[in-house]
C-alpha cells in the first residue's frame, strides 16, 4: 500500500539510523496519520519512517483548512507522536515537524541523501538522551472571601474593606509569583550539571492549558538516559517547601525540542 | 504527568504510554521537530495562518517563537553560527 500510489503522498515522521529489525519491532502493525501502515524508506545507513496519506487531505490547501480544525489537529498530532514514540522506544530518533509531506518515497530517499551529513551528526548528538518537560505553575488561589466578621469601621464603608482585601490579595499573588520565579532559577541551576541542552517554550495559556494554575515556565531539557532519575530528583528538590508553586515533569519525550537543524536544508528544485 | 522508570534504556520504555496532554504535544510538534523542505511543507504564511486561527484555543502556539524560543547548545561549534536563519 505504501509507495507512489495514485492519490497518495508520503508523510514523514522521523529519521533514524537504519536497522533491519526496526520494521519488525517498532513499526510492526504501527498505523500512522490517516491510518496508513508505517514503513521505512532507506538511504545508506539512514531511514525515514513514512506512511501513505491521501492527497485530498494533505494538499497544501487541504492542510491549511484542516489545521484550523482542532479535532483534526489532535488526531494528526497524536498519530504522529505515536509513530515517533514507537521508534524512540527502540532507537535514537530525529523527529520531524508535524505535516512534513513528500510526493512519494523516492522524494523522501532524496531528502535523506541530500541531508545525510546533517542528519547523521544530529542523531549522534541526540543518542542516549531523552527530552523531559518541566512546567512551573503558580496555583490558582481561591477568590478572596468576603470577611465574615467585618470590622465595625469597615462595615460602614464596604468600598474601603473591598480595596483592603484586594490589596492584601494582590500582595499574596506577588509573593507567590516571586517564589515561582525563584523555583525556576533553582531548577535551572540545580540541573545544569546533569543536562546537555535546555530549550524554553512559551508558557502555556488558553483553553487547552491546565487550569489549576498559571504556567510560569515551560522548559525542555535534554537529559542522558542514565541521569534521568537524578534529573527528576533535582527538579523536585528545587520546588520543595514552596507553597503555592507546583512543578510538573513530563517525559520522557523524543527530542522534539532539540531537533532543529543547524542550517536549513537546501530546497531541491521541484 | 507521564513518568516512567528513570534511567531506563530506550528499549525498556513501555510501549503503551499514558496519553500526553495535547498542549504539551502541540508545543513540541508545532514549534519543535526538524524542519525539512518537504514537497508540500507548510509555508511560512500557512504557519502564520495556523497560529492566527488557533490562537484563541492554543495561545501556546507562539506568535513570537523566534524571540521567545531559545535553544542553548553548549556543544555547538562556531560554524553552526547564529547567522543561519531557520526557515520558519
Amino acid at each position: 500500500m505504501a509507495g507512489a500510489m495514485a492519490g497518495t503522498l508520503s508523510y514523514a515522521y522521523a529519521i533514524v539510523r537504519y536497522s533491519d529489525p526496526l520494521e519488525h519491532s517498532a513499526l510492526a502493525g504501527c498505523r500512522g496519520v490517516a491510518d496508513g501502515p508505517v514503513t521505512l524508506v532507506r538511504s545508506a545507513d539512514l531511514a525515514a519512517a513514512v506512511s501513505p496519506v491521501p492527497d485530498t487531505d494533505f494538499s497544501q490547501a487541504a492542510l491549511t483548512a484542516h489545521l484550523e480544525d482542532l479535532d483534526w489537529l489532535e488526531r494528526t498530532a497524536r498519530a504522529h507522536h505515536l509513530v515517533v514514540d514507537s521508534l524512540a522506544a527502540h532507537t535514537t530518533v530525529l523527529p520531524l515537524r508535524l505535516a512534513t509531506v513528500y510526493l512519494d518515497e523516492e522524494r523522501v530517499a532524496q531528502m535523506l541523501r541530500e541531508g545525510h551529513q546533517t542528519f547523521a551528526a544530529l542523531l549522534d548528538r541526540l543518542a542516549g538522551q531523552a527530552e523531559w518537560g518541566v512546567k512551573v505553575y503558580v496555583s490558582t488561589p481561591a477568590a478572596p472571601e468576603p470577611q465574615a466578621t467585618t470590622p465595625a469601621a469597615e462595615a460602614a464603608d464596604p468600598g474601603r474593606a473591598y480595596l483592603r482585601q484586594r490589596r492584601h490579595h494582590h500582595q499574596e499573588r506577588q509573593d507567590v509569583w516571586h517564589t515561582a520565579e525563584e523555583v525556576v532559577r533553582r531548577i535551572d541551576a540545580g540541573v545544569r550539571e546533569v543536562v546537555s541542552e535546555h530549550a524554553r517554550h512559551r508558557p502555556q495559556q488558553g483553553r487547552l492549558a491546565d487550569t489549576s494554575g498559571e504556567n510560569v515556565a515551560n522548559d525542555a531539557y535534554l537529559v542522558p538516559h542514565d541521569l534521568a532519575e537524578e534529573f527528576r530528583d533535582r527538579v523536585l528538590r528545587a520546588a520543595e517547601g514552596r507553597p503555592g508553586v507546583r512543578v510538573d515533569i513530563t517525559g520522557p519525550w523524543a527530542p522534539y525540542s532539540f531537533s532543529r537543524l543547524g542550517a536549513p536544508e537546501e530546497a531541491p528544485a521541484p | 504527568m507521564t513518568r516512567h522508570a528513570a534511567g531506563a534504556e530506550p528499549g525498556d520504555r513501555p510501549l503503551v504510554q499514558p496519553q500526553v496532554a495535547l498542549i504539551d504535544l502541540l508545543d513540541r510538534l508545532l514549534s519543535g521537530g526538524a524542519v525539512l523542505t518537504g514537497d508540500l511543507i507548510l509555508s511560512i504564511a500557512d504557519i502564520d495562518l495556523v497560529r492566527v486561527s488557533l490562537r484563541a484555543v492554543v495561545v501556546a502556539i507562539r506568535e513570537e517563537a523566534e524571540r521567545t524560543w531559545t535553544l542553548e547548545l553548549p556543544t555547538s561549534s562556531a560554524e553552526d553560527g547564529a547567522d543561519r536563519a531557520e526557515p520558519y
